[in-house]
């Protein structure tokens, strides 16, 4: 699961000896079916090994020889785009083993009745059933997937995210999903087991990896139809020619028909082998690659999606800003000096651990000077935040009582002294929301000292992330809480092309279903269960890892790092999922143009000499000329299996400079190659007197 | 190539395109339901039609229900062409007494007409009553060529409108094609063809005395020359612009009475392309996107010119076996010049080459040369240009909707070359467009190769090929890619007014039209229930160059790849023993 | 489904066939009637009153004192206006060279002197059977027979040629063509004129 596995190299020996095996096991026609091209290889290769073995008994239509040749090379065609799959296949098995041995049959300890201190019994966890609730200690390992019902405990969820920090989880709120195969640290949980053994997160994680539960995506189906009927097509050009070549034979009075060997030969050469050889390796390669990105998906079908997605919604606060807003400004009332404003709200954050309050301390040290002091030299007494008082502060010993908060808390504690707001703080007040920022209004007893400015910190690079996804035709929207005004200029700060503003839950599925009926292909970033409906709604829906029960079962993929910007990542891997099947049908078909120069000729050329004028490659033999098709045919599946496996690169550019790239590199390039491949063939052929 | 034959192509291109844009936008407005400037005469007829037949035009129809009412329609068509030819004898303005049709000749010939193919296997002067040419063929001159047009009119629609589950009203695209767009323009052409010359008359045929008198092939002096007349202006007319091609009499548009002068042959000639490539805008007006429609027609031209070029230079080099003849087939201001067997001397080799290229790009079919006497190579385009679907023009209608399957299926590649689920028109292709597309794609190639092969593998079908060798091949392989992609147009030697050929083209015409009909409409069904995707950065846009050309690779390569073998063993060869032995 | 179009569709036909197939071709046939009678009855060529052929239908000759028109392939007689036809001839069928090489055989006999090269399409077939024109080359090459089997000069004959030749349409569409039934018609009158003058 580790990272570092995309560093090896892509022909692992430890994975190519079982794919030499599995390569061979896969030439069952009950396997070979479910790829049309693939079967009507299968069908050539034993057609002309029976008239190998007609030839050898004297009656053959050709030389035993030549046809054994073409026939073990037509084997071979079936036999590397086994092993493209296997190795495929094969990469993922190796991942999935490493998955599996995190799956030992853990012991559970089951308990009677849900609630911490109740008697349990000790089960292995493949007995537990969804609804059961099991203890969890220190140094046990979480049997399965579940919610934590109560209790806080520091996990080690190494196993699925590579992520050696422990993690906390607790019950409630946004933190209560717990994952089989990762183990307790400190404390215990009590867990209600939320899956049933074989559908646990692991269990869809090996499956996808295996490729077991791999269900054709409709781009592959839709290809699937076209290579079809690319093949049919070539079935009836080939067939036909026996009858045509019949009729030629008679009508010229000379030469022989075509043999059947030929045909075969020609009919193999012609369907899209290369990319019918090659589709499912890159199938699972796709799979192979998401799951290095550590991002779990439930379908192919969503991996593809990505590919489309138009519109990007993003949660502001943890994904496009710092979780947290520090302070920037302190602005003092008129008759206020700005140092006494400093010092006063550095006193009333000093017992204020959250990021907010630090940033205040920090600040008044940064900028005025004020060294950190210590609440006990000070004989202070901390009053706290609470929902009710929406406030914070301390009493001093000397009576001073200062307290900071929001403009309406505050506006209610002076009110309440006979104190009251300015309309020149009112004035700062505006001024610092319309900026994205938030208004921290600090008062000593009935006096206003001033207003702290607390900032939204946007998050570094993430500008340039979203200019990548624009560049890549995808609109980026900002999801938030905040007002209008504040939402407005933090979209703007982060380079977003717009934002939605007060957002609840139930807006947010509104916004989503405009976009879909509009067209456009939603994806959504999302942690908390009130993420869970819009979730549900979007197209591609990537839940954090760290997210709850709820918002997982809601996404279609799950981000194991949790890196909401991971949707950049998904795209381009769906992307290029798209774009290696599209290269590789292309290159494969544009190879027909030469394939037809190599064989037509020599097929014919016995009843029409004339037709020696289509030779253009100058090949040897008509014999040579077939066999080096064949074998250029074979080998270039060999070649292709490194492209297959990582993919054709994606790079953000217009879709018609892409086209156009790509069309240069697999249809100019899938017409040369093989003129030149089949020449080389027929060289060495030629060279080493291999045929007649 | 002499400046003669650049400066004809010329203006016969420029032509072409100067006209395409007037009429495609009248077509548009006319599907629109707008005013097209003939609705004060013409709506009256219309809404009397409506009223009489029970056909309420406000309501659309399902695309099944859609395509049953075409089925309807045009097996009426069939039926009704088929008893007009078999009864003829019965019937009145049969001023010849032709007699009754025979069964598989009556068939092939219903089929041919219904199905816009037009495949002659009769001779019209020698077969046909006045009544069965303008009650049976030149009625289904109008309806087959309507038919099309309202199947392209539904999926523009399918384009258009969005989460619908209806392609609009069979009747009301039939009949406004026909009353708006048919009539009118064949009103005209024919005034001007009679103006050249054309027969237009209800007389029996003429007798003259002979200036010289002349021996028969039994050596019996003849003094007289018998000539065909009939109402052929106006079935001329129509059989042009409705890309139907099947002429009045047996040697179509060579004839001089249908084709007498090079402005009828001009006017005749244009008239070929005329509407196919006016659609291409109709479609671009309509899906308001004028540059989707020229796209198409780019992509058509750009097919076409080249193919137009080396027809015209093939025909022009004439014939190397008369070299040592001592025969002068140099261009010069006093003759054309190159192979003129089987040419009429007021078209010479760039009139008869620019139709042989029109009426194969287009699925007209008409001639007015003999395709089987072109040179091997100068054959083989008007054959490649039917096998590769229809589609570079086409048939009215037929040939754009052919070509959409096309651009399906490249916007398909493409989209997943740039790795992105396509689009065409702002509606996403998927599955099942694939699959409709591929069944369009598959069917003609499997009819013309089938028909091929099981045609030169049979006795009674292998006595009807005329000439020797591999032209015999191009003969059968010429027939079928007819006849599978519902063109019309033949290798005169092949005699195909026997039973097995009636039979066989026969089925050949009909599974060609209906089996892509058919899937087009469902595709105009499953596009209409889709919503329109915006365009946005990451959208492939397919009016530029990049994507014309692209479609043009898809179009030339499932071409070439699908018929080189088959004309490898025809022209191909031919040319090469030509030349190089 | 089906029966709900039953009664549009069968109704619909009949009132199109009537519009299409009966009304259309008789306006085509009033209106042509109407204002170009004479072509739309087949542009009848008349002498001393009687119908002796159509400008646009040719005619056969082989007769060295009339001018000669393409080959015709029309069956039983050539020049069958009542079945047109062409040869259909594939250009590698030695049928084609055998009746290129009648031909030139043909020409030969009635003009031993002539050396020039042919012109082709006086020894080819043309597309109809019918075509009622040559080249003008190929009339060029046969005006000294014509002259010389006529007793006329090369000069008048030529003149008569030219009366009955036709250029391009506004001068670029089409090919130059001598109608060869119009020029013969010609070259028997004139012989006439000349007998009367005498």
């Amino acid at each position: 699961m580790r990272k570092s596995q995309k560093a090896k190299s892509l022909f692992n020996l430890s994975i190519i000896g079982p794919a030499i095996i599995d390569s061979l096991k896969k030439l069952d026609p009950r396997h070979q079916i479910k790829n049309p091209v693939m079967f009507v290889v299968l069908v050539g290769s034993i057609l002309t090994t029976g008239l190998y073995f007609q030839a050898l008994s004297g009656h053959g239509e050709a030389p035993a020889g030549s046809i054994l040749a073409i026939s073990s090379w037509l084997w071979f065609t079936l036999i590397f785009a086994n092993f493209a799959e296997a190795m495929a296949e094969g990469r993922g098995k190796a991942q999935a083993a490493n998955l599996r041995r995190t799956r030992r049959d853990t012991p559970a300890k089951k308990l009677s009745n849900p609630s911490y201190g109740s008697s349990y019994e000790k089960v292995s966890a493949t007995t537990l059933r969804k609804g059961d609730v099991v203890l969890v200690e220190a140094g046990d390992i979480i049997p399965m997937d579940g919610e934590v019902v109560e209790g806080v405990a520091s996990v080690d969820e190494s196993a699925i995210t590579g992520e050696s920090a422990p993690v906390i989880r607790e019950s409630g709120g946004d933190r209560n999903a717990v994952t089989g195969g990762t183990r307790v640290l400190s404390d215990w949980l009590l867990v209600r087991i939320s899956s049933n053994p074989g559908e646990t997160f692991l269990d869809h994680m090996i499956a996808m990896v295996e490729g077991a539960k791999r269900q054709k995506t409709p781009n592959e189906i839709a290809l699937s139809i076209l290579l079809a009927v690319f093949t049919i097509i070539f079935l009836l050009a080939t067939i036909t020619l026996l009858p045509f070549s019949v009729y030629s034979v008679i009508s010229a009075g000379h030469g022989e028909r075509v043999t059947v060997t030929v045909l075969v030969a020609l009919l193999v050469c012609l369907i899209p082998t290369t990319i019918g050889g090659l589709l499912p390796a890159i199938g699972i390669a796709g799979m192979d690659r998401m799951v290095q990105a550590n991002v779990v998906a439930t379908s192919g079908r969503a991996v593809e999606a990505a590919g489309d997605v138009d519109v990007l919604l993003l949660d502001k606060t943890g994904t496009i800003t710092l979780g947290n807003r520090q302070a920037v400004a302190f602005i003092p009332n008129q008759d206020v000096n700005i140092k006494s404003l400093a010092d006063a709200a550095q006193i009333a954050s000093l017992s204020d651990e959250t990021p907010e309050g630090r940033s205040i301390v920090v600040l008044a040290k940064k900028k005025y000077g004020i060294r950190e002091r210590h609440i006990h030299e000070l004989d202070a007494k901390f009053i706290p935040f609470t929902a009710q008082t929406r406030m914070s502060g301390v009493d001093l010993g000397d009576g001073r009582q200062i307290r900071k908060g929001s403009a309406e808390a505050i506006e209610d504690y002076v009110k309440k002294f006979g104190g009251s707001f300015s309309d020149d703080l009112k004035s700062n007040i505006e001024m610092i929301s319309k900026n994205g920022g938030t208004p921290l209004v600090v008062a000593e007893h009935k006096h206003v000292l001033g207003v702290i400015q607390l900032k939204d910190i946007v998050k570094g690079g993430i500008r340039e992330r979203f200019a990548e996804l624009r560049r890549m035709g995808i609109k980026t929207i900002m999801i938030t809480g905040d007002n209008p005004l504040t939402a407005a200029a933090i979209a703007a700060e982060a380079g977003m092309d717009d934002f939605l503003a007060q957002a609840t839950p139930e807006t947010k599925l509104k916004l989503i279903r405009e976009m879909q009926s509009g067209g456009r292909l939603v994806a959504m970033t999302g942690d908390g269960t009130n993420d869970a409906p819009a979730l549900a709604q979007a197209d591609v829906a990537v839940a954090m890892n760290t997210g709850t029960q709820a918002a997982k079962e809601a996404g279609n993929m799950v981000d194991l790092d949790s890196n909401p910007t991971k949707l950049i990542e998904i795209v381009k891997i769906g992307k290029q999922l798209l774009m290696t099947r599209g290269s590789l049908t292309t290159f494969s078909i544009a190879n027909d143009v030469s394939k037809y120069f190599a064989i037509i000729p020599a097929a014919f050329v016995g009843t029409y000499p004339s037709l020696k004028a289509l030779n253009i490659m100058h090949l040897a033999t008509p014999s040579s000329a077939v066999l080096s098709a064949v074998i250029f045919n074979a080998l270039i599946i060999i070649f292709l299996i490194p492209l297959a496996l990582r993919g054709v690169p994606y790079k953000p550019m217009t879709a018609n400079r892409f086209l156009r790239n790509n069309l240069l590199v697999y249809g100019v390039g899938g017409i040369v190659a093989p003129f030149i491949g089949i020449k080389l063939i027929d060289m060495i052929l030629a060279a080493l007197r291999l045929v007649q | 190539m002499n400046w003669n034959n650049v400066i004809q192509g010329l203006i016969f291109l420029a032509t072409v395109i100067l006209l395409a844009k007037p009429l495609g936008i009248y077509m548009a407005r006319v599907y629109e339901g707008k005013p097209a400037g003939l609705n004060v005469l013409l709506g009256p007829v219309e809404r009397w039609i409506y009223r009489l037949s029970g056909i309420h035009p406000e309501t659309s129809m399902s695309w099944k229900g859609y395509a049953v009412a075409m089925l309807l329609f045009n097996s009426i068509g069939i039926v009704v062409v088929y008893a007009l030819q078999r009864l003829q004898a019965h019937l009145p303005l049969n001023p010849m007494s032709m007699s009754g049709v025979t069964p598989d000749l009556a068939f092939n010939t219903a089929v041919s007409f219904a199905t816009n193919t037009n495949w002659q296997s009769y001779g019209g002067e020698t077969t046909l009553s006045y009544l069965t040419q303008m009650v049976g063929l030149t009625v289904q001159n109008f309806l087959s060529a309507a038919t099309g047009m309202a199947v392209l009119v539904a999926l523009i629609r399918g384009f258009i409108q969005k989460k619908v589950e209806t392609i609009g009203n069979f009747w009301v695209d039939l009949v406004r094609s026909t009353l708006y767009i048919l009539i009118p323009l064949s009103l005209i052409l024919s005034i001007i063809l009679v103006s050249q010359g054309v027969v237009q008359t209800f007389k029996p045929y003429e007798k003259v005395t002979l200036l010289q008198p002349v021996k028969n092939d039994n050596g019996t002096v003849v003094q007289e020359q018998v000539l065909a007349l009939g109402p052929a202006a106006s079935q001329v007319a129509i059989k042009q612009l409705g890309t139907n091609g099947g002429g009045f009499f047996n040697v179509n548009s060579s004839h001089p009475f249908e084709n007498p002068t090079p402005l009828s042959n001009f006017l005749e000639v244009i008239s070929i392309i005329l509407i196919p490539a006016a659609l291409c805008y109709t479609l671009g007006y309509m899906v308001r996107d004028k540059r989707q429609g020229w796209a198409l027609l780019a992509a058509m031209l750009i097919i076409f010119i080249p193919c137009l070029w080396s027809c015209i230079y093939f025909e022009q080099q004439g014939n190397p076996l008369f070299n040592s003849l001592g025969i002068d087939q140099k261009a010069t201001a006093f003759q054309p010049g190159g192979n003129m067997e089987g040419k009429e001397a007021r078209f010479g080799i760039v009139n008869s080459a620019i139709w042989a290229v029109a009426t194969t790009a287009a699925s007209n079919g008409s001639v007015n040369s003999m395709h089987d006497s072109y040179m091997p190579l100068g054959g083989l385009i008007p054959m490649w240009l039917m096998q590769l679907g229809e589609v570079v023009f086409g048939g009215v209608g037929s040939g754009l909707y052919g070509m959409i399957a096309f651009a399906i299926i490249a916007v398909f590649i493409a989209g997943l070359m740039i790795g992105r689920t396509p689009e065409y028109l702002g509606k996403k292709i998927e599955a099942y467009e694939m699959k409709m597309a591929s069944l369009m794609i598959l069917i003609p190639p499997a009819l013309v190769l089938a028909g091929t092969a099981v045609s030169v593998s049979l006795h009674q079908a292998k006595v009807s090929i005329f000439n020797p060798g591999p032209q015999g091949f191009s003969e059968v392989l010429y027939a079928f890619s007819s006849a599978g992609n519902n063109n019309g147009s033949a290798f005169g030697g092949l005699s195909a007014n026997t039973p097995f050929y009636n039979i066989a083209l026969g089925l050949a015409m009909f599974f060609a039209r209906y089996w892509l009909a058919i899937p087009i409409l469902a595709v105009a069904g499953s596009l209409s229930r889709k919503k329109i995707v915006p365009v946005s950065q990451g959208t492939l846009p397919t009016h530029t160059p990049l994507f014309i050309i692209f479609l043009i690779m898809v179009v030339l390569i499932v071409g070439a790849l699908t018929f080189f073998p088959a004309l490898v063993l025809g022209p191909i060869v031919e040319h090469l023993m030509l030349h190089h032995s | 489904m089906i029966r709900e179009h039953m009664k549009p569709a069968i109704v619909s036909f009949l009132i199109l066939t009537i519009i299409t197939g009966i009304l259309y071709p008789l306006s085509v046939t009033g209106i042509a009637q109407a204002l170009f009678r004479e072509r739309a009855n087949g542009s009848w060529i008349y002498r001393n009153g009687n119908p002796i052929g159509s400008l646009l239908i040719g005619q056969h000759f082989d007769d060295p004192k009339y001018l000669w028109g393409r080959i015709s392939s029309t069956s039983p007689v050539r020049f069958n206006a009542a079945s047109s036809s062409g040869s259909n001839l594939g250009p590698t069928n030695s049928e084609l060279i055998d009746a290129v090489k009648a031909r030139i055989k043909a020409l030969k006999t009635a003009d031993p002197d002539n050396t020039s090269p042919i012109p082709v399409d006086l020894v080819t077939s043309s597309a109809s059977g019918l075509d009622p024109h040559i080249s003008l080359a190929a009339a060029y090459y046969q005006i000294p027979r014509v002259a010389r089997l006529r007793g006329l000069s090369q000069d008048t004959v030529k003149s008569i040629v030219r009366t009955h030749s036709y250029n391009r349409f506004l001068g670029l569409i089409g090919e130059p063509v001598v109608n060869v039934l119009k020029v013969n018609l010609d070259l028997d009158s004139y012989k006439i004129d000349n007998n009367m003058n005498i």
